[in-house]
């Protein structure tokens, strides 16, 4: 078993307008927290990049570590066999403009 | 050649792959399990002056995975630390005379896979399954060996560290993985059926590894007719290899080339597999170009083509697959059925693609049909355009007559 962070980018302009495929996506995720209750470690929605704040070099800074028009909205800790079975359970995670980044989590020692 | 040498070369194109794949299975590491393969066949070449065994793939696999054991053996603590490959359990199939079973679907499934990129996937396929070294790979592609080496070795950290299984898709998602491996295979034979620059229209070692890959998979998933269409694609486009260049090293097209000297047993074996793969609906994109080169291939002269066929394979090929490109040949097809002034109104069409702007078969398409309507000034430049878009010198020196024919 290895772990893996399914990360969530997403066009913030879109989910701040709302309406009715905003709340889709909402419980989507709902449903994909039920139905892969066995494998979801652990996962979060983040506020807005509105509410970043950046430290680089000691330096605090207002907003996110990098301006992009997707940005980080939130996660998933997932736990699989292989990347195959990582991938097939991320393509499973229901985004409204955007995409998901899945990294294997480093293990030391 | 010595025949022990023979014997090895002969080995080393027909079984790296199959004695790699069953090494893997010990190492669970490719790069570990490249070098065993390759002291194997090192040792051939000594231990075969003997006498060459009856078998050589089983002689080469034992001696490559005696050598692993060894090696892990010798390191086993060192090992413990290493990102191994994930090897799922599955029952093992064994083929023919080999008492190894037959990994190389793992091997294929491996390499090209999506979470690779398209170049790495490139990259492996010809190291692992083809077992060219590091500096034939960027021979192949013209790159500096260092870099290539850097790419490969990304592509295997890549494969351990994100645990992309040593395993072959379950059968949901077997068609896009498939497609995935052919695109490489079909990659390659491109690349080397028409070379991007150099002296040479034709790389026939590319040629050679693509057509061998391509039976390989062709061997491993005999069921599937998107390899069987891939494989026939091959055959019907490289049966015509001799005639596409002059004596005299000039380009000859296909209205030039002189057909009595095509493959005719290439053309036999990929007219079946194209009847075979035509069979599923719909016809997938590699079984609608082969069936496209089997109209050629079956007009016994150029004045012969079908091109009304073409063109309504060429209709189902843009629907399953509507690239800018298959658009391009499907206009140039028109012209030939219908007449050039048909084919220039379908080109123009194209004009807009971005896709196409740095194609260099659209100006020449456009020029051919300008000169046949007698617009030689128009003609004139769509020539001197597509002269600035190849490097290929054969392809220019065919673009210079053209051009010096105008005056």
């Amino acid at each position: 078993m290895a772990q893996y962070l399914v990360l969530i980018y997403e066009d913030e302009a879109a989910w701040a307008a709302g309406g009715p495929a905003a709340e889709a996506v909402s419980k989507g995720h709902a449903e994909f927290g039920r139905e892969h209750a066995e494998v979801v470690l652990g996962g979060n929605a983040l506020q807005p990049t509105g509410t970043a704040t950046t430290i680089r070099d000691g330096v605090v800074t207002d907003g996110p570590f990098a301006e992009t028009k997707e940005a980080l909205g939130g996660y998933y800790l997932i736990e699989a066999d292989d990347l195959d079975q990582a991938l097939a359970i991320a393509k499973e995670v229901p985004t409204l403009a955007g995409g998901v980044e899945v990294r294997p989590v480093l293990v030391l020692g | 050649m010595s025949a022990a040498a023979a014997a090895v070369a002969d080995a080393h194109r027909r079984e790296w792959a199959r004695v790699l794949a069953a090494t893997v299975r010990v190492t669970r590491d490719l790069d570990l399990a490249e070098e065993c393969v390759q002291e194997a066949y090192a040792r051939a070449l000594t231990v075969w002056q003997e006498g060459v065994p009856a078998n050589t793939g089983a002689w080469l696999t034992t001696t490559a995975r005696n050598r692993a054991l060894d090696e892990l053996r010798r390191t086993a603590t060192l090992r413990g630390k290493l990102p191994l490959l994930v090897e799922p359990e599955g029952d093992p199939v064994c083929g023919g005379a080999s008492p190894f079973p037959d990994d190389r679907l793992r091997l294929v499934f491996t390499c090209c896979h999506p979470a690779l990129a398209p170049e790495a996937q490139v990259a492996l396929t010809l190291r692992l399954l083809c077992g060219l070294t590091t500096a034939e790979v960027a021979r192949a592609f013209l790159l500096p060996e260092a870099t290539m080496a850097a790419r490969i070795t990304r592509a295997k950290k890549k494969i351990a560290a994100a645990r992309i299984p040593y395993a072959v898709p379950p059968a949901a998602e077997l068609p896009d993985r498939v497609d995935a491996v052919l695109t490489v295979v079909h990659l390659l034979f491109t690349t080397g059926h028409t070379a991007a620059s150099g002296p040479a229209l034709r790389r026939p070692d590319l040629v050679e590894r693509a057509l061998d890959l391509a039976r390989m998979v062709r061997l491993l998933l005999p069921g599937d007719a998107d390899v069987a269409g891939l494989l026939a694609l091959i055959l019907l486009t490289d049966a015509r290899r001799e005639t596409r260049v002059g004596a005299d090293g000039r380009l000859l097209l296909l209205e030039e080339q002189d057909r009595s000297r095509w493959d005719a047993a290439a053309i036999a074996e990929g007219v079946a597999l194209v009847r075979e793969a035509l069979r599923r609906r719909p016809p997938g994109r590699f079984a609608l170009q082969a069936a496209i080169a089997a109209v050629h291939a079956g007009a016994p002269r150029w004045e012969d083509t079908d091109w009304r066929e073409v063109v309504a394979l060429y209709d189902l090929l843009r629907d399953r697959w509507p690239s800018p490109v298959v658009a391009l040949n499907r206009a140039v097809a028109v012209g030939l059925a219908e007449g050039p002034a048909a084919g220039l109104a379908e080109l123009d069409r194209l004009a807009a693609e971005p896709q196409l702007a740095r194609y260099g078969y659209l100006a020449a398409a456009r020029a051919d049909f300008l000169r046949r309507l007698g617009h030689a000034d128009e003609a004139r430049l769509a020539y001197e355009e597509a002269l600035l878009l190849t490097e290929n010198a054969v392809e220019r020196r065919f673009l210079l007559e053209r051009l010096a024919a105008l005056a």
